[in-house]
């Protein structure tokens, strides 16, 4: 061993900090200054679902856990929030314009403590906890199977969706919430308190990444990757594999959470169309193509198809439902490891990227020998 | 007492048409462990193939008994493709396979949208289905006492298939020990492909029926397929019986709750009372039972 490769693997962990510094520059020196109001508030919208889709990769590409529901956590963070913005709006003691529109002028009682900005906060990051705690405890306590969770959160969603769609005087139904003025007090209207929002949105994506890059390096990371592995082995090993999905679960739902919460400013709104399960979906989609076990694959992933949904999807609606599904069949079938995994290739010696790969691929652990008789 | 049967027989329709469809899903996911999320656009293309029988034939008293074999061979061709060019290539990524399908089920509905356009066509349900029948004063029509038969069909004829004939024992075979049949000879790469064959058949039966109900539309299969899996989930794998019980547990449970609360609270509570029995029997009703770990 000389010194250089020595030095070298002494650098090699702060590698992804520099990627992330890299990102942070990018998104909050440079887009800022190059970009227009209407292009930056776009890149905003992106970095929420990218945000979602960091937790995805924690969950999914770390724990091997196929979160297909995570719109519902979308939604409590975004609805939460525009709960808050909607009351702001209309101003102390008031009611939100659509509920004297669409019913007789009261509101739920459930809307009263979202006047507070400290329980509305507190809120986006409590409710998504409690809610994925819940459903993962219930779940993986049972040691119900990973297709099985993929269902269910899938069913998720779509409840989800139906429940807001038919709950037009509580909370918009079909058109949602929308027509947000101002951000806790700072008008929307005003291009600086818009590229605040956006700043603080990309900022909460960049905090997202290091959180994961810090889970990552932990032993919580690695026992993580070992209960995606071998999950049987882990057991054995005197962990709760359970306890440990579910960490990683209600992480994912908070941060998507977070994501939504951001989204309702940005975006002037949140329907039942942003956090169905074909938006859930959508979010899985970035994750797959950038590379679900990665830092920066799902983020990256994230953003470039956030892209091209707002730009080709009201151009060629058809084509890019055609695109889609292709991006699922193409990148699962072909390249399980996303983009990342074939610049990996190109670095990287051919035996370590087969151990890698390996590791992405097979779910159920060689260890399992079913004994019959 | 009209409030009491009315959902139970509006519901054991329900429950007929998710038996056809879990019964497919239950059989590729229990064999292969493959999620199929494409199942219920193989329900719409079912439909479809009804629609287009209609158009062909015309006469709608005979076009309805045409368009089931028709319907199960185009399903089930559809299931073969699927097979042949992309899950027999990822078996050993049963997560994946999910995803996969999922895009594969985006192209199919968008391909009918271009096709036949986003609006339904309607397919004219035959004469000798148009009465009704009394049962407790509700007038139950026909056709919902048509799909409870189709679904018992099927699933009487699945069960001969499986009990009796030597492909069925090849299956039951494949699904307790892959590698054991293997070693007795049984190609079990065949077997698998005649399985998602048959099982994505069995969808294109039961869109037939939802096409009677409801006529044809792209997203046709959207409603059902969630539904069909939680069936399939509550009901276990490896047996038929529990995604029988399942199948009508749900379908008239649903719109019991339906008839109380409204629709989208019976989605609530049917997906927390799934979670719910799940606590209770995590591998559904009944399972086929080994000493694995998993």
């Amino acid at each position: 061993m000389s010194t250089s490769t020595s030095a070298a693997s002494r650098i090699k962990p702060w590698l992804p900090l520099l990627g992330i510094a890299l990102l942070a520059l990018a998104l909050l020196v440079i887009a800022p200054a190059m970009l227009s109001p209407f292009r930056l508030n776009n890149l905003g919208k992106y970095c929420c679902w990218a945000i979602v889709a960091v937790g995805i990769g924690l969950a999914w590409g770390r724990g091997g856990m196929l979160v297909m529901g995570q719109g519902v956590f979308f939604g409590i963070g975004g609805y939460a929030m525009a709960m808050h913005l909607k009351l702001e709006a209309a101003g102390p003691g008031q009611v939100p314009d659509f509920m004297q529109l669409y019913g007789d002028g009261s509101m739920p009682w459930w809307w009263e403590p979202f006047r507070s900005p400290v329980i509305t906060i507190a809120a986006i990051i409590l409710v998504p906890a409690l809610v994925a705690g819940l459903l993962g405890f219930a779940i993986f306590k049972r040691r119900v199977k990973g297709a099985y969770f993929a269902i269910l959160t899938q069913a998720l969603a779509v409840v989800f969706a139906t429940l807001l769609i038919a709950t037009i005087k509580q909370t918009g139904g079909f058109n949602g919430l929308n027509n947000f003025p101002s951000f806790f007090g700072y008008s929307l209207y005003d291009p600086v308190n818009k590229k605040m929002v956006y700043l603080i949105a990309a900022g909460l994506l960049i905090v997202c990444l290091v959180i994961v890059w810090q889970i990552n390096r932990s032993r919580f990371g690695e026992l993580l990757v070992a209960t995606r592995d071998a999950e049987e082995r882990v057991r054995f090993l005197g962990h709760d594999p359970a306890n440990i999905k579910l960490i990683a679960f209600v992480i994912a739902a908070v941060m998507a959470s977070v994501g939504g919460a951001m989204f309702a400013p940005i975006a002037g709104i949140i329907s039942p169309s942003d956090v169905d399960a074909a938006a859930s979906i959508l979010f899985i989609a970035g994750v797959a193509l950038g590379g679900r076990a990665g830092l920066f694959g799902p983020a990256l992933g994230a953003l470039a198809v956030g892209y091209g949904q707002s730009t080709l999807s009201e151009r060629f609606p058809n084509e890019w439902t055609y695109f889609q599904g292709a991006l699922f069949v193409v990148v699962i079938l072909l390249i399980p490891g996303g983009l990342s995994s074939v610049l990996k290739r190109f670095r990287k010696d051919v035996a370590r990227q087969t151990t890698e790969l390996r590791g992405l691929t097979v779910t159920e652990p060689p260890t399992e020998v079913k004994v019959h008789g | 007492m009209d409030s009491l049967t009315t959902p139970l027989l509006t519901g054991a329709a329900t429950g007929a048409i998710l038996l056809i469809a879990a019964l497919g899903l239950a059989l590729t996911f229990g064999q292969m462990g493959v999620i199929n999320m494409a199942h219920g656009e193989f329900l719409m293309a079912g439909a479809y193939a009804a629609y287009l029988t209609q158009q062909v034939i015309g006469n709608a008293d005979v076009s309805i008994l045409v368009a089931l074999p028709v319907a199960f061979v185009v399903a089930g061709m559809l299931g073969l493709l699927l097979e042949l060019f992309i899950i027999s290539r990822m078996y050993h990524r049963p997560l994946d396979t999910l995803l996969v399908t999922v895009g594969v089920g985006l192209i199919l509905q968008q391909a009918a949208k271009d096709v036949f356009g986003a609006q339904g066509d309607p397919v004219s349900s035959p004469g000798w289905l148009d009465g009704s029948i009394g049962v407790f004063g509700y007038n139950w029509p026909y056709r919902g006492l048509f799909t409870i038969v189709l679904a018992l069909l099927a699933l009487g004829a699945l069960a001969a298939v499986l009990k009796y004939t030597s492909f069925g024992r090849q299956i039951r075979a494949t699904v307790q020990n892959r590698d054991l049949a293997e070693t007795l000879g049984i190609s079990t790469k065949r077997v698998d492909r005649m399985t998602f064959f048959i099982g994505s058949g069995l969808a294109g039966v039961g869109g037939v029926a939802v096409a009677l109900i409801s006529g044809t539309f792209p997203t046709l299969g959207t409603a059902y397929i969630i539904p069909a899996f939680l069936v399939v989930v509550a009901g276990g794998l490896g047996q038929l019986k529990g995604t029988v019980i399942a199948a009508f547990a749900v379908g008239i449970l649903t719109q019991y709750l339906t008839s109380w609360f409204s629709g989208s609270m019976a989605q609530v509570l049917v997906f927390a009372l799934v979670v719910i029995f799940l606590q209770v029997k995590p591998q559904g009703l009944f399972t086929v039972r080994t000493r694995g770990l998993a």
